[in-house]
């Protein structure tokens, strides 16, 4: 099994797997299942915002979805090995 | 029979309204749920064997669990939570092809409500082209419902669903439908049964498409990004002013003959005067932006169709973030600067209700173009034309005033949004789509509804006002001319009420028919001084006698009175339309109005001292 980090936390290009979801607001669990995230899925950091580092723009899939930092935060995901 | 209430349901992105448009031909009625500013589109077709079905375009939705006011509204209507509104007979389900993945969870959410439903898998040609491959069969079955393919653009990527709604929805009774409760969903089971579906459906799925990539890897660099959006707005900004001047000539001109035409043909009394000074200088002042409004809108639209829209609001979120919004607002607070009008009805692209509520309340802060003319005028009278440094002293000051309007737009925002409009800051979660060609069509009809809703409300409530505004200006008809009349009357009530910000008499009865639009006052304070004249003369002698009349802080703090005054009905009653609420309405009238009157003061005031220390 691979090492777990936080979504936010990958660099650019580097790719991985939802392994879960960190955060105790379960209101922002749901949004964040509703537009798609699942364990399992494949995702890798695309892009991030010019000012701060974010927002962050994720591939999940074969989609593309703009996050804040927060929200990227609560998105646990496995390196590939 | 009666027709089959029919839900489109999608999430945004999934191409609905071009669907919904391609479907009923672009014929809608369109209304707010009651109590909200969630928009009701619902249009009619017929099906091939002559069914006549109602569509209904609910906003757009990732599932059950409502994410903002606009789902959670969609959510109700389809359960039937809505108040006065029967729950829809059967859904019409829309999800991009190409990411069906993502989006199939969602598909299971609709299907536990147990309605009569067909799943749509819209733009299969894109996803043909990108090489995904589908079985329709196995995922018709794993699933249990009857899915279709389409491509909502063409008549002929429709003609299959279309035949589909007939033969699935045969025996729905319409009105049988029943209302239930929101079901609580676990969306982790659902999303392992979907995945499971997945592997069995998704026979092959290609690597993102390299387009998008390779386009993003440019538009969304750090560096090259925000150049390139901001050279995208540049462009924007001079298409509105270069492009709109000979349609605007052409229309004032028209609007000039049409008046002097029935000045000429008309006796001269009331009726000719009402006709020509009222109801065609009244509505010609409005129509006079269409062409701003055609070409901002135009452009709006490519953006959003083609997916760059929301790689702007990714750009510009943290900013807008820091003041308490977020990077949808962008897009209606840049169009305001052409004029607030089109900026507001722009703002139906922002999630949260309270992020759109507050960029609505700060739009008439960015300087429109209709205030130059103002500003020109007072500029020109008060300003000398020197230089400073290496700026021209005038241009100078007019750059100050889109400052101050910007500025005192980011102090307000966060103003409110720590108070009136509190609440907790909505997460960006957004889907940046594929790039696409946007479809004439679509793009025809969409710009064509903007017109409509524009036309519509110069042609009722805007000329309601400004009949009502050329009778104050006119009557009671004395040697006075407008002193003598109504306007002059309130004129001389609000008198004492501005004289501690340095207006006078003149000033405060033009600031009354000024109230139809900002530039209004221009030919106001002509007609009060007395002027007669072409306009380009009534303008030149009209500077020179400010001067005379008027001392040097009277002429900044009325410059600062148009940086905030809601002098102009048409945004008040489109803000009034999009916010759903006389109250919101009044309330911004009332914070804009003491904001001029304490910006006029402080700047009356300060002049004056400066002047006589």
């Amino acid at each position: 099994m691979g090492k777990v980090v936080e979504l936010n936390s990958l660099s650019l290009g580097q790719m991985g797997r939802v392994a879960g979801f960190s955060s105790e607001d379960t209101e922002l669990e749901t949004k964040l299942r509703e537009i798609g995230f699942a364990e399992g899925d494949e995702v890798e950091l695309l892009h991030r915002g010019p000012i701060g580092g974010t927002p962050v723009s994720v591939r999940l899939a074969r989609t593309i979805i703009a996050l804040r930092r927060k929200e990227a935060a609560a998105i646990l995901v496995e390196l590939q090995e | 029979m009666t027709a089959l209430r029919l839900a489109l349901v999608g999430a945004p992105n999934s191409g609905k309204s071009t669907l919904f448009n391609g479907l009923t031909g672009g014929r809608a009625k369109v209304a707010n749920y009651p109590g909200v500013t969630v928009e009701r589109r619902v249009g009619h077709f017929s099906t091939p064997v002559g069914r006549s079905v109602e569509l209904i375009d609910l906003p757009g939705i990732y599932g059950l669990a409502a994410r903002s006011r606009d789902a959670e509204i969609a959510i109700h209507a389809l359960v039937g939570q809505m108040a006065d509104e029967a729950p829809p007979d059967a859904m019409l389900v829309l999800v991009e092809a190409s990411i069906l993945r993502t989006h199939l969870h969602s598909v299971l959410e609709l299907k536990s409500l147990g309605r009569p439903m067909v799943l749509a898998l819209n733009m299969i040609d894109l996803a043909e082209r990108d090489g995904v491959k589908i079985d329709v069969e196995a995922l018709e079955r794993r699933l249990g419902i009857p899915v279709v393919t389409c491509r909502a653009t063409r008549s002929s990527g429709r003609a299959g669903l279309l035949a589909r709604l007939d033969h699935e929805f045969e025996r729905v009774q319409p009105g049988s439908a029943k209302s239930m409760p929101v079901p609580k969903l676990n969306l982790k089971d659902l999303q392992r049964e979907a995945r499971s579906i997945a592997k069995e459906a998704i026979v092959f799925e290609p690597p993102i498409n390299r387009i998008t990539r390779a386009v993003d890897s440019v538009v969304l660099h750090p560096l090259a990004g925000p150049l390139i959006l901001a050279g995208l707005l540049f462009l924007v900004f001079q298409a509105v002013y270069a492009w709109s001047s000979i349609p605007m000539d052409a229309i004032d001109a028209a609007f000039t003959s049409l008046q002097a035409l029935v000045k000429s043909s008309l006796p001269n009394g009331w009726i000719s005067s009402l006709l020509a000074d009222g109801v065609i200088a009244g509505v010609g002042s409005v129509i006079i932006f269409l062409p701003q409004i055609i070409i901002l809108f135009a452009f709006i639209l490519i953006l959003e169709a083609s997916g760059y829209m929301s790689r702007a609001a990714f750009l510009c979120d943290e900013l807008m973030a820091r003041v308490g919004l977020n990077g949808r607002s962008v897009i209606p607070l840049l169009s305001s600067f052409a004029c607030a009008i089109p900026g507001i009805m722009s703002t139906r692209a922002i999630e949260g209700e309270r992020d759109r509520l507050t960029t609505i309340l700060i739009a008439p802060l960015m300087t429109c173009s209709a205030r130059l003319p103002v500003y020109a005028l007072i500029i020109g009278a008060f300003i000398p034309p020197r230089t400073v440094g290496i700026f021209n002293l005038q241009g100078l000051v007019l750059f100050g005033l889109y400052a101050a309007g910007i500025l005192s737009a980011v102090v307000v925002a966060y103003v409110l949004r720590q108070t009136v409009t509190k609440g907790k800051a909505q997460p960006l979660l957004m889907e940046l789509p594929s790039y696409k060609l946007p479809d004439l069509n679509t793009f025809l009809l969409d710009l064509w509804a903007r017109v409509r809703a524009f036309l519509k409300r110069a042609g009722t409530i805007i000329l309601g006002v400004a009949i009502a505004l050329w009778f104050l200006a006119s009557f009671p008809a004395t040697s006075e001319g407008v002193r003598g009349s109504f306007a002059g009357m309130i004129g001389r009530v609000l008198e004492p009420i501005l004289a501690p910000i340095g207006f006078n008499l003149q000033i405060a009865i033009a600031l009354v028919p000024g109230m139809a639009a900002r530039e209004v006052a221009v030919a106001a304070l002509g007609t009060v001084y007395s002027l007669q004249g072409a306009d380009n003369h009534v303008n030149h002698s009209l500077a020179s006698v400010l001067q005379h009349a008027w001392s040097l802080p009277t002429g900044l703090a009325f410059l600062a009175w148009y940086v905030f005054a809601p002098q102009c009905l048409s945004t008040l009653v489109v803000a009034r339309r999009e916010m759903n609420s006389w109250k919101w309405t009044a309330f911004m009238f009332g914070y804009l109005f003491a904001l001029a009157y304490i910006a006029s003061g402080l700047t009356y005031w300060i002049a004056t001292a400066l002047m006589t220390a």
